[in-house]
This record gives C-alpha cells, structure tokens and sequence, in this order.
C-alpha cells in the first residue's frame, strides 16, 4: 500500500524516481488485484478528517474488484505514459513540472477509486480536475490552452455542483457518508419522497441519483457539458492519452457504477441516463466525421465512447460498462499516444490534411494504431468488439424506457465510428505524402520510449476483451455492483453467451459487425477510391456540414448565454446595485442628507442673543401648550 | 484561571506594550525598530500558545478565566475568559500579527514606527474584543479597534485613502450605537449586571429580543459585512495598505461573525428564529449577488474584497441554520477565510510592490518571471475557489451539508460559490497570471525573495492543514458549538 503515496517527488532525476515508483504501484496493484481475486477485501479508515455534530468523516480505503480493476487499469496506463513522456517532451522547460503533474495525478486517481466514502471520492474527484486544469494549460503562453483549461474547470465545476449537492443529500437523508452504511440503507429509503418544488414529491432516490449523475456529465463529458473534452486537447498528447481518455473521464463512470445500488432503485434515472449516453454517443461521433485536426478526431471518439459506457450505465449493464472502460482505456490510449507520435514526426502538426503516406515512415506506429483503429471501429476478436457489442446486447435486452432510443444510436454509430476511425487512418497514413518538403525529409520513426509503450498497449489492445466471459459472466462485479432482477441485461445475455468464439461467430449475423464493416469500407472508398467525393459531399450537404464542423454551435450558444450572461449581470449588479443604490442613494445619499440638514440647522446658529432668546421664549411657549394639552 | 496566571491579560496586553515601546523609539534605528515589533508579535503569538495546549476541549464554560473589580458602583469588571468559539479566533489573530509584521519590513519606508505600533496594538485589542465577558469592557475594546485600522487606512493608504478611511469609520461606528443602546436596555433589565453571561440567562419578551436582535444586528452585519452595508469594504481594501487589508480581511470581519455567536444567538433565541429566514435570505444575497459583482471586477483588491463577502455569507448563512453542521462550518470558514483572504491580499501585496499597480490589465504572464510566485499564488486561488484539500472547501461543505438539511433550495444558491467562486478566482488568475509576457514592466519582475517567500509558505502550510487534516480545530469548538445550540433551541419567553 505504501507504494501508492510516495509519488510526489519531480527534480532533476525525475522521470527514473516517478517511473520507478509508479512501476512500484503497479506491481502493489497487481499484488493486490491477486489478493482481492481470492476473495479478500479490504475496507477500513486510515484517519478521521473530521467530526461535525454526530457524524464522523472519515479518510479510508474500499478495495474489492471494482476499485483493484480501476487501480491496475490507471497505474498500468499512468506507466506507459510516463515512459512515453521522456521521448515526447524532451527538451521542454517544463519537464519536471509535467512529471511531477502526471504523479499527482495518478495518486488523486487512485485515491479516488479506492475511497470507501463520498467525501473522499470528492477529494479526489475535484483534485484530478485540479490537476486536469494545470495540465491542459501546461504551456500557460498560449491563449488558447489557457482558456480551454478554465473552461474545462469550470464546466467541471458546474457537475460538481450538482455532485455536492447529492452528497449532501445522502448524507441528510441517510446519516452517514460511508459507502457501506448508505448502500445497506438504500433499500429503507424507496418511498421516501422530497419536495424540491413544493408540493411535487419526487422519489429522494431518484433526486440523490440524478445529481450524482450530474457530476458524471461533467467528469466523463456527456451531453450537455461535454465541450470541455474536444478543447483540452490543448494540453500535451500524453495527458490527452491519460486524462482526457483513459482514466479520469472515466471516473465519472466509475461513480455511477460504483452507486449502483443507488441508482438500481431509479428508473427514472436509468431512464436518463440512457437517453443522455445515447445523444452524446450518436452526435459527437458525426462531429468527429468531419474534423481534420487528428486529435480533435480522436477526443470526439473519446466523448462517443464515453456514451456508450452511460448507456450501458443506464441499461442497468455497470459490469458492461466498466469492461467497455477497461478496453477503452487501451485502444484509446493506444490511439492517442500514436496520434502523439504522428505529431512529433510532423513537427506539431496536427491537420490531417497536411499528412498522408506516413505509413512507410513509420511502421510501428502505423501498425499499434491500426490494431487500435480495428479495436475501435469493433472488428470481431479485438478488444473493442467484445465490450461494444456486449453493450448494444445489453441496450437491447434491457426494459428501461428510453432503451429503444439508446439502441437505436449506439448501433447507428458503430458505422459512424467505423468510418471516422478508418477515415484517420487513410488520411494519415495512406496516400500522397501532402506536407511540406522539410517536415517530409526528416520524417522518421519515433525513439523506441515512444513506441515500447505503443507496442505494450497494442497487446491488450488485441487480447483484453477475451476475458468478457469471466469477466461479465463469472461473478467478478457481482459483489461491488448490484443489479436487480427484473432488469438485468446481463445475466440475460450470460443465458446466451457460448464463449469468445461462439460471440464471434455469432456476430457475423448480426448488423453491427456489418455496420462496422460498412463503415470501414465507406472510409476506404471516399478517402482511398474517390478521394474527390469528400468534398462534393461537402457542399451538397451545406448546412448540415456547417451544424457538424461548429458542433452543433453549443459552444457560440454557451459563450453567449453564460459567459456574457453572467458578465452582463454582474456590470448590471455592481454599476446600478453596488454603485448607484447601495453607495450611492444610501451611503453617499445619507452623506449629502446631513450635509444638507445641517447647512439648514445652520442658519439658526447664528450667534445673536436675540435669536437664541426668542427660540427659548417658543420653546418654552411650546412645552406649556403641550402641558396644557395633556392635563 | 491557569495556575492562578493571569495568561489572557498578558495577550492582550503584551502587543499593546510593545507596540507602545516601538512607538516610544520611533523612527532613529529602523533596524530595532523592526527587529523589536517582530519580536513583540512573535512573543504575542508564542504567549497565546498555552492557550491552546491548556484548554479543556470537554467543558463548554469559560476558561482561563479573570474576574477583577473595574467600575465598582456600576457593576463593572475586568472580566476575561475564552470558550471553543473565541479561542481559535484568538490564535488566528495571534498568528496573523507576525505575518503582517513580515509583510511590511522594507515595503514600509515612512512611519516605521508608527505602523508597526499601529498593528501591534490592533494585535492586543483585537484579543480584548474576543476575550471580554463583560459588556462594558467589550464595548471598549470592540470601538477601540476602529482607531488603528483608521489610522492604517489614513495615513498608508491609497490616493483616495480619506474617503476610505472616514467611510470605513462612520459606517463602524454608526453601526456600533444601536448596539450599545442594546447594551444599555439589557443592563436596565438585568438588574444593573454587565456581564455577557448574565444576559444569556436573562428572560426576555418577544419584543424585546427582536429589537435587541435588529440593534446588534446592524452592528456585526455592517463588520462581517452582509449584504447590503457591505460598500465600505471594497473601499477601505483598495485603498488600504497590504498589512492593513490582511488584518481587515483576515481579523476584523472575524470581529462580527463573532458577535452574532456571542450575543445576537444566545441574548435573542427566539428572535434569531423568528428572523432566520431573513438572515437566510441575505446570505444568500451575499454569495450570489457579491459572487456575480466580484467576476467584473478590474481591480484585484476589489475583487478579492467582493469574493471576501462571498465567503462571509457562509459564515452568517451557517449561523442560522441552526445545527452543527452550519455553525461549526461557520467556525471552520472564519478561520480558513483568515488563511486564504490574507494570503491573496498578500499576494496582490507582492504584486503592487512590484508594478505599483493593482489593476488586472496592467499585467499578464507573470509566471514567465515568478514561477514560484505563480505557484502560491495558484494554491490560493484554489482554495479561494474551494478546492478540497484545501481549508477553503472545509468550511463551504459543511455549512452546504447543513443548508441542504433544513432546505434544499438554500443549498442550491449556496453550492452555486462552486461555479461562482472558481469562476472570478479563476479568471482574474488566468489573465493575471497565465499567457505570454504582457508588457515591459511585467518582463522586469523578479521572483520573490526569501521573506515573502516565508509568510506565503507558512499561510500555504496552514491552508492546506486545515484542509486536510480540520479534525483538531472542530474538536476543539465541538463542546461549545453544542451548548451554544442547545442554549439556542430553549425557549427564552
């Protein structure tokens, strides 16, 4: 366990002392996923942060399956990418900085999985924002990367706000914040209603279960606070690769998977669930159709993917969903780290359209990203296939309303993705060679740092969704997560599933395989046989074209309504509330009051006895009349 | 009383002495000059370790206590004594003073002296205000606080100190008068007693109490300052010194929250009740609304001052949700407030001394020349905006836990800071701080020296204990934060 903490270090040997230590906490984690696979699990507190009135916040770990899969899945990712880093920023000025930014936020990661209360997951929920935002705005000169980094902060910030205000729910409705104590309870709390608007009882669940989810929206980027994603890729490549793809957007999934037993007792919530991954995983892989930046292709994959997973969420399919994240996080990773290695050839070039012929340049990362593409786009026996086609059978099986939906977009992108995926590949490393004579002279592969973690990755890649049958079927998440019975996708696909060659097998009867193969030839005709049609496409479909190229304008309509709004309203607070009134009218006004009183009250002052004389003989005139009056 | 010692006199006084002995000296060696005021407040901050090492975190009554005889036929004493809410106050008060001292060694060429008499004695008046028990002694020390700081804004200030300075005094001080009208009334009905704990025992009719409640309330909402007598603030913070706006920020604000805890709650139960969802309301106002103004702001000073009342809506928010929750992270946010809001006003302190500037446009990119600036400052600001971890989140969570038990909506508005806060800390940090080099004057910066460097790193130590370890400030309230709710919840008709 130790080995987990003392990460913190970055100077002058600081790639050796951070890569040996994560090398550390991934041989603890595997240790450690070996002991939980043996049944054991741990739970238990390591200090009290703080007691308030009767409750006691504690600081303390939860390991089981979940959280050891989730560990072994962030150290092994974090690993390769700090190996990678050497070869990738070499020579920047911020070398340590980054390395000592990618340590912490491997350690937030994991103290965030391996939380056993809702505190401590917000500790680390908020600190890998924290490091999220010092790490997209690693090169504070550009303008842009420091603004997609406030951005990303701040959309974040407004899933959190919803995420406290479901932790605080729990804990007013159930007491605690232990995980163990609110999922006993969960089930006392089903006719439990709360009237947020008064007079409207809704189901407490369902509310404690939406605001959570609201968090997820922001930490996995789900429609309609997605925007954050495709704009950090200002950050540097390897923190695209890490971050914004492996681990912690997916730490939003993680969290509705691990509040599983919450969620279970809401349909509405499911319901949700589903319809906002099936929006995001439909709508942000036609953006990635039409972009031309690579990595900007590949975060807009990223947020589709993360669709599939909140879909297969909201199917009551959590299992489904955290094997989906697992392969995820190495094809996508992969992808990235080879897009990374495409840009160093290139010079920071990142056009797609500046590129092609780069495969015989650079084998290894032409082949570890076309094994990550096939993966992608799910070609039966990648990884990719089995956990994508085990979600579209789980929306399938699933009752929850809104599943017909999310069905009916999670199988129209696995074309959409095929396509894009294949579109990347073809443009960048087929055909003529379209960048400039000095970049095409010096193209070369990329060090051996570089592509030993491309080549590491692209093994799981392969070979990580064939554990699908234990995995989903065996009894490995049934103790962290619970499913009820009467919605419980999964155990009715375990009544089908006949083994990893019998689902590939089986798939070739069914449309996504030929969707994904009709994606990928469709890539392969417009972008290799009639690279002309593209562009013809592009003006027919005029409008549409321009909807998908500005994303739909979510991010014009965003900058208008909130970022103006809320300027327009503070000038209008501060110059007329602030200024005006409060200073003006009343503070300064009281000012000019007494000022004005006593430039009146003056003018008896005036010094003559006579005048004082005569105010003292009507004074006391005055009081006479009025004790006359009164008796 | 410790061993019969009379320890709580000796905080209060020890500061006042030398800051009267460094007044004495004057301005001929400005070497001892400085020397020996850092001593006195580094004496005064040591003086007041007992009290924390002493205490008796399992009793709610008053400790340390010393009851002599002053005004003999009106029933006056020199009454002094601390419990789990002054306390801490006290300790941060002692803490802040040497921080302070630090912060203006060569910034300070004109009055040495004199300035730092002038926060010394604030030093030990402050102590009197949180220490007193007795009205009348109280009273004193509590207008006595006015003049240092007057005289800070007056003399150290800005070009536009004047208006500052006499808005800053009168908006006090006219506040303060109901509140000793207040004082007068309870003295009359309480038999001709000044002390505080007496009128907590003290009956009281309805109206009676909702008109004691009105006259302190205008005095502590106009210290804390609440919205919508919070105007002086942003004033006196621009155009004070930066030692003058740390204390401000970091102590005197404190001086209301604590009023509200000492006499409005336990002297008014029942009127605090009645008028709870109005000091709810105003709250709310004061986090929202100021949070909103704070986002336009060009000036740091004055968008750090904003974002200060942002965060003090909490703690009178906390106050009248009436659990624990709300009011131990009431507590927990005034003394974290106190870390944070010092620290930013210092970090703008650093910048002016610099550029002589503190408008946001004049700068940019500063981290090319002060990265180890750049990183402080960083912390702070995301401790401004809440981050956990840090003691600024400790005290927002509980009070938006303690919100969201009595109303859901009250958490809503409340857990908006989290946008809000981040979003004018953020921004003013990204444009301040982030980007390419902006002009000639921001390429000439040098990074700080090992004197700034010193208060930064130990405010950075103390904001992030609190943050990650806030367990032994809450046990030491927990007692009192108690008795003080359950005295509350009893009826007083």
């Amino acid at each position: 366990m130790a080995g987990l903490f003392g990460k913190q270090i970055g100077l002058v040997w600081s790639h050796r002392v951070t890569i040996s230590l994560v090398i550390v906490s991934f041989i603890a984690s595997l240790i450690i996923f070996m002991d939980v696979l043996e049944g054991n699990i741990y739970n238990g507190t390591v200090y009290t942060w703080m007691i308030s009135g009767e409750t006691v916040f504690e600081v303390g770990f939860l390991i089981d399956t979940l959280s050891t899969l989730m560990m072994l899945i962030v150290t092994g990712v974090s690993l390769m990418v700090h190996i990678y880093t050497i070869g990738y920023m070499r020579g920047d000025p911020g070398y340590q900085r980054f390395f000592s930014y990618i340590s912490l936020f491997t350690f937030s990661m994991l103290m965030l999985v391996m939380s056993n209360n809702f505190l401590q997951l917000f500790f680390g929920w908020e600190a890998v924002g924290l490091v999220s935002y010092l790490l997209i705005g690693f090169w504070y000169t550009r303008p842009t990367a420091i603004y997609a980094n406030m951005k990303a902060f701040l959309v974040n910030r407004v899933g959190d706000f919803g995420f406290l205000l479901g932790i605080g729910l729990v804990l007013a409705s159930f007491g605690s914040l232990d995980y163990e104590h609110v999922f006993s309870h969960a089930g006392y709390m089903t006719s439990k209603t709360i009237d947020i608007i008064p007079g409207q009882p809704w189901m407490l669940l369902t509310v404690i279960s939406l605001l959570l989810f609201v968090g997820a929206m922001g930490k996995s980027a789900q429609f309609p606070l997605h925007v954050w994603l495709p704009d950090s890729m200002e950050g540097p490549t390897p923190i695209s690769a890490l971050i914004h793809a492996a681990t912690m957007v997916t730490a939003g999934i993680f969290m509705v998977a691990r509040m599983s037993p919450l969620f279970e007792y809401s349909e509405t919530a499911l319901s949700t669930i589903l319809v906002i991954g099936g929006i995001t995983t439909l709508f942000m892989a036609l953006v990635a159709v039409v972009q031309n930046d690579i990595k900007r292709v590949v975060a807009f994959s990223t947020l589709s993917q993360l669709g599939y997973m909140t879909v297969a969420l909201g199917a009551s399919a959590y299992s489904v969903a955290i094997f989906h994240l697992m392969t995820h996080a190495f094809f996508k990773a992969l992808l990235f780290l080879g897009a990374g290695s495409v840009i160093i050839a290139m010079h920071h070039e990142q056009d797609m359209r500046k590129m092609g012929g780069l495969k015989q340049y650079m084998p290894i990362t032409f082949a570890t990203m076309f094994i990550a593409a096939l993966a992608s786009a799910g070609v039966p026996g990648f990884s990719g296939f089995f956990s994508k086609d085990a979600i579209i059978e789980a929306v399938h099986f699933s009752n929850i309303p809104g599943s017909e939906f999310a069905y009916f977009c999670v199988l129209i992108t696995v074309f959409v993705t095929a396509l894009y995926t294949f579109r990347l590949i073809f443009m960048t490393f087929y055909g003529e060679p379209r960048m400039d004579a000095h970049t095409h002279k010096h193209l070369h592969e990329s060090p051996w740092v570089v592509t030993l973690p491309l080549i590491i990755l692209a093994i799981p890649t392969v070979i990580a969704g064939w554990v699908i049958g234990p995995m989903l079927f065996g009894g490995f998440l049934t103790d962290p997560i619970q499913v009820h019975d009467h919605h419980d996708a999964v155990a009715l696909m375990g009544e089908a599933y006949t083994g990893v060659f019998g689902m590939m097998s089986h798939a070739l009867t069914t449309l996504p395989f030929w969707f994904s193969i009709a994606g990928i030839f469709s890539a392969w005709f417009l972008y290799r046989v009639r690279t002309d049609l593209p562009e013809k496409i592009r003006q027919i479909s005029g409008p549409v074209y321009t909807l998908l190229d500005r994303k739909y304008f979510i991010d014009e309509l965003y900058s208008w309504m909130f970022a103006r709004g809320s300027r327009g309203l503070s000038m209008i607070l501060w110059k007329y509330g602030d200024i005006k009134i409060i200073d003006g009218f009343f503070v300064n006004g009281t000012a000019r009051m007494i000022a004005w009183i006593a430039n009146i009250v003056r003018h008896f002052q005036t010094g003559y006895i006579y005048h004082y004389a005569f105010s003292m003989i009507m004074g006391v005139f005055l009081l006479m009349s009025l004790w006359l009056f009164y008796y | 009383m410790l061993f019969g010692f009379p320890l709580i006199s000796l905080i209060i006084w020890l500061p006042i002495i030398f800051g009267l002995a460094v007044l004495i000296l004057g301005d001929r060696d400005l070497k001892i000059t400085r020397w020996l005021s850092l001593s006195g407040a580094v004496v005064g901050f040591l003086v007041a370790l007992p009290l924390l090492s002493g205490f008796d975190t399992t009793i709610s009554s008053m400790q340390f206590v010393e009851h002599i005889s002053w005004f003999e036929r009106l029933n006056v004493f020199y009454h002094l004594g601390v419990d789990g809410i002054s306390m801490p106050l006290i300790i941060l008060n002692c803490f802040t003073t040497p921080l302070v001292i630090i912060a203006g060694w060569e910034v300070i060429q004109r009055r040495v002296s004199q300035y730092m008499g002038a926060f010394l004695i604030m030093s030990g008046i402050v102590n009197g205000v949180f220490a007193s028990l007795d009205a009348v002694l109280f009273y004193t020390f509590w207008e006595a606080s006015l003049i240092p700081m007057f005289i800070i804004i007056g003399i150290w200030g800005g070009p536009n100190r004047v208006y500052a300075a006499i808005k800053f005094f009168l908006y006090t001080l006219m506040g303060s008068l109901l509140m000793l009208v207040a004082l007068i009334y309870l003295y009359q009905t309480s038999d001709g007693s000044f002390s505080i704990e007496d009128y907590h025992r003290l009956p009281l009719p309805m109206t009676a109490q909702i008109l004691i409640f009105l006259a302190f309330l205008i005095a502590f909402a106009v210290k804390v300052p609440m919205w919508p007598v919070h105007t002086w603030l942003p004033d006196a913070h621009v155009e004070a010194p930066t030692g003058g706006s740390v204390i401000l920020a970091a102590i005197l604000l404190k001086l209301g929250g604590y009023g509200f805890l000492r006499f409005s709650l336990p002297i008014a139960p029942d009127a605090s009740h009645e008028l709870a969802t109005l000091m709810i309301v105003l709250s709310l106002i004061a986090v929202v609304y100021i949070g909103l103004v704070a986002l336009m702001q060009q000036d740091m000073k004055k968008l750090i001052a904003y974002s200060s009342v942002s965060h003090m809506g909490f703690v009178t928010l906390g106050f009248f949700l009436f659990n624990s929750y709300g009011l131990e992270g009431a507590m927990v946010q005034m003394i974290s407030h106190g870390f944070i809001s010092g620290a930013m006003f210092l970090c703008v302190g650093v910048l002016y001394d610099r550029l002589h500037s503190r408008q946001i446009a004049d700068y940019g990119g500063v981290v090319n020349k002060m990265p180890i600036f750049a990183a402080f400052f960083m912390l702070f600001a995301m401790a401004n905006a809440g981050l956990p971890g840090t003691s600024g989140f400790v005290g927002e969570f509980m009070v938006i836990m303690g919100a969201i038990e009595v109303n859901f909506w009250y958490a809503f508005f409340a857990a908006l800071t989290l946008i809000l806060g981040a979003s004018y800390t953020l921004w003013m940090y990204k444009r301040v701080i982030f980007g390419a080099v902006a002009n000639a004057k921001v390429e000439n910066l040098s990074d700080i020296g090992s004197r700034e460097f010193l208060i930064l790193a130990i405010l950075a130590v103390a904001v992030l204990w609190l943050g990650l370890y806030p367990s032994p400030l809450t046990e030491v309230m927990h007692v009192s934060i108690d008795n003080l709710l359950e005295h509350v919840s009893r009826s007083k008709l």
